[in-house]
């Protein structure tokens, strides 16, 4: 077990890269609120097997409020939301998909790339994670850039923090609780607010294309 | 070259024969199942085909020689293939005939031969199925390739033999490579084999057909062993993936016990990933033929980063 622990820790990276990519090539906000869910738990996976394999109880603190958070709390929140909005299909990117996929796979060999001479050196169990986790952050970023609709976007936000809760839990073993606890703390408040900005944006313009608040500037 | 290396490769090549129409039954029952439909016998495809081979061959009018030669050279593709994928025992007398890359090109030779067939007797049918399978195959082999590399690079080597060797026969290591690989692989297989997201294999009446409309002219024997070939792919499809992914049970060389194990192991595995191919094709709905592209350059992005992945984390 503990001996297969670092190549598993490297197979929930891997998931959570794959997961990340499939993000960018979807198209129905359903199955990216899904995605973001598996995701989620892949997470919360990695982190208490880190844990347990480097007695670090914090560790499952951190991944019990991931849990609570990112699996059950803001994926129900998010179903909500676009149920009551009634935007369960989106079809608009700004690129088409098969483009935002070769941009996809442009940074992911950036980032491995970029990764590949600090891992060699790092001495942390998995230290290959940091290169996937980079990966994982630009394809959120490409995400919430060519979407054009406000629910993917939120959903690349958070898919972003995925990553980088997943580059500092592999990479330093885990950060101190406190800022653990902040960051879950932003999380949640920052998807409320956006929760509420996607009811008063549909409110005002109809529609959570993006595009409109362009035309809010006072002349 | 020994007697028992004779023996399993003949065996690989009479149980790729026997149980290729049987796991075409076995997925067509459990998906009648799975839609709530009174299912056929598990025996209907052999059934089929005795039926098929006892009819006469109807040839159009206009049919050159290349149309009545197809069936046969398709179903001798389909052999070789099973014949040197790693089955039931990595020692195989055939396999140095043909490595991965070889294996991609068998099928695209099978594939080349039938839309030249589809498209030999000029009816509108056979020449829009052609060319769609021609749109799906381009786009599929490339994907296929990079999951071979995927597997040879962890094995470095491109002998479908060695490959399994290694990944068999070696202290357990989770590569998480090939769990990119292994997604991309089933992406592929449901498109080259006119599986449900890409082609219906059950209708003959649907202008979004590709795999019937090419063998629509066909019937009698021709049909018999086209029909054949077509659940050789899939055995061979389904015998690659499980070899590559799941390769625990499959035999070495000079190890006649595990041979016999070997063949009760390979049923399980295509029992329950029939079971899953059933289960995919109810649970998902056919794409638009414009989708397909789309669908395919997934697969082969994400063989992509299963090499990206293997070369960053360097397992093996």
């Amino acid at each position: 077990m503990i001996k297969l622990a670092p190549q598993l820790i490297n197979l929930f990276a891997t998931l959570i890269l794959m997961l990340s990519f499939a993000m960018i090539s979807q198209r129905r906000v359903v199955s990216l609120i899904n995605l973001f869910t598996i995701q989620g738990a892949a997470l919360v996976a990695a982190s208490v097997l880190l844990g347990y394999v480097t007695n670090q109880p914090d560790l499952y603190v951190s991944a019990a409020l991931t849990l609570v958070l990112k699996v059950v709390f803001i994926p129900w929140m998010l179903h909500r939301v676009i149920r009551k909005l009634n935007v369960r299909w989106d079809v608009d990117t700004l690129i088409n998909i098969p483009t935002t996929m070769l941009v996809g796979i442009a940074l992911v060999i950036f980032s491995f790339s970029l990764a590949l001479p600090i891992s060699r050196l790092s001495t942390s169990m998995a230290g290959g994670s940091l290169g996937i986790a980079l990966a994982c952050v630009l394809l959120a970023f490409l995400m919430m850039i060519t979407r054009s609709k406000a629910v993917p976007q939120v959903i690349g936000f958070l898919s972003m923090e995925n990553g980088l809760i997943f580059a500092a839990t592999t990479v330093t073993n885990g950060m101190p609780m406190i800022v653990e606890f902040g960051i879950a703390l932003d999380v949640l408040v920052g998807v409320l607010i956006l929760g509420v900005f996607m009811f008063q944006i549909r409110e005002k313009f109809d529609s959570l294309d993006i595009h409109n608040l362009e035309t809010l500037k006072e002349d | 070259m020994s007697w028992l290396g004779l023996l399993s490769q003949l065996m690989a090549i009479v149980m790729a024969l026997v149980m290729a129409p049987l796991l075409s039954g076995w997925v067509n029952q459990w998906r009648a199942r799975l839609q709530n439909k009174s299912a056929p016998g598990l025996l209907q495809p052999y059934r089929v085909l005795h039926k098929l081979f006892n009819k006469e061959s109807v040839l159009a009018e206009h049919a050159s020689a290349l149309f009545r030669m197809v069936p046969y050279i398709v179903f001798g593709c389909m052999l070789l293939a099973s014949a040197i994928i790693p089955t039931l025992s990595t020692d195989l007398p055939l396999s140095p005939a043909a490595d991965a890359i070889a294996l991609v090109g068998l099928f695209a030779l099978a594939r080349v031969f039938i839309s030249l067939a589809a498209m030999d007797v000029g009816t509108a049918f056979g020449s829009l199925g052609a060319r769609r399978e021609m749109l799906v195959g381009f786009l599929a082999e490339p994907a296929l390739l990079m999951v071979l590399f995927c597997a040879s690079m962890i094995s470095r080597s491109t002998s479908l033999t060695t490959i399994v060797e290694t990944l068999a026969h070696r202290e357990l290591a989770i590569y998480p490579s090939l769990l990119v690989a292994g997604v991309a692989f089933a992406m592929v297989s449901l498109a080259e084999n006119a599986r449900v997201p890409v082609d219906n294999p059950d209708t003959h009446l649907e202008l979004t057909m590709i795999h019937e409309a090419m063998i629509l002219e066909y019937s009698g024997r021709h049909l018999a062993l086209l029909e054949w070939a077509a659940s050789l792919k899939l055995f061979a499809y389904s015998c690659i993936g499980l070899a590559l992914f799941f390769p625990w049970g499959v035999a070495e060389a000079n190890a006649p016990l595990a041979l016999l194990l070997a063949l009760p192991v390979l049923i399980i595995k295509l029992a329950i990933g029939g079971v899953f191919l059933a289960l995919i094709e109810t649970l998902s709905a056919k794409m638009r033929i414009f989708r397909v592209p789309e669908f395919l350059g997934t697969a082969f992005l994400l063989a992509v980063i299963g090499l990206l992945v293997n070369i960053l984390l360097g397992v093996g």
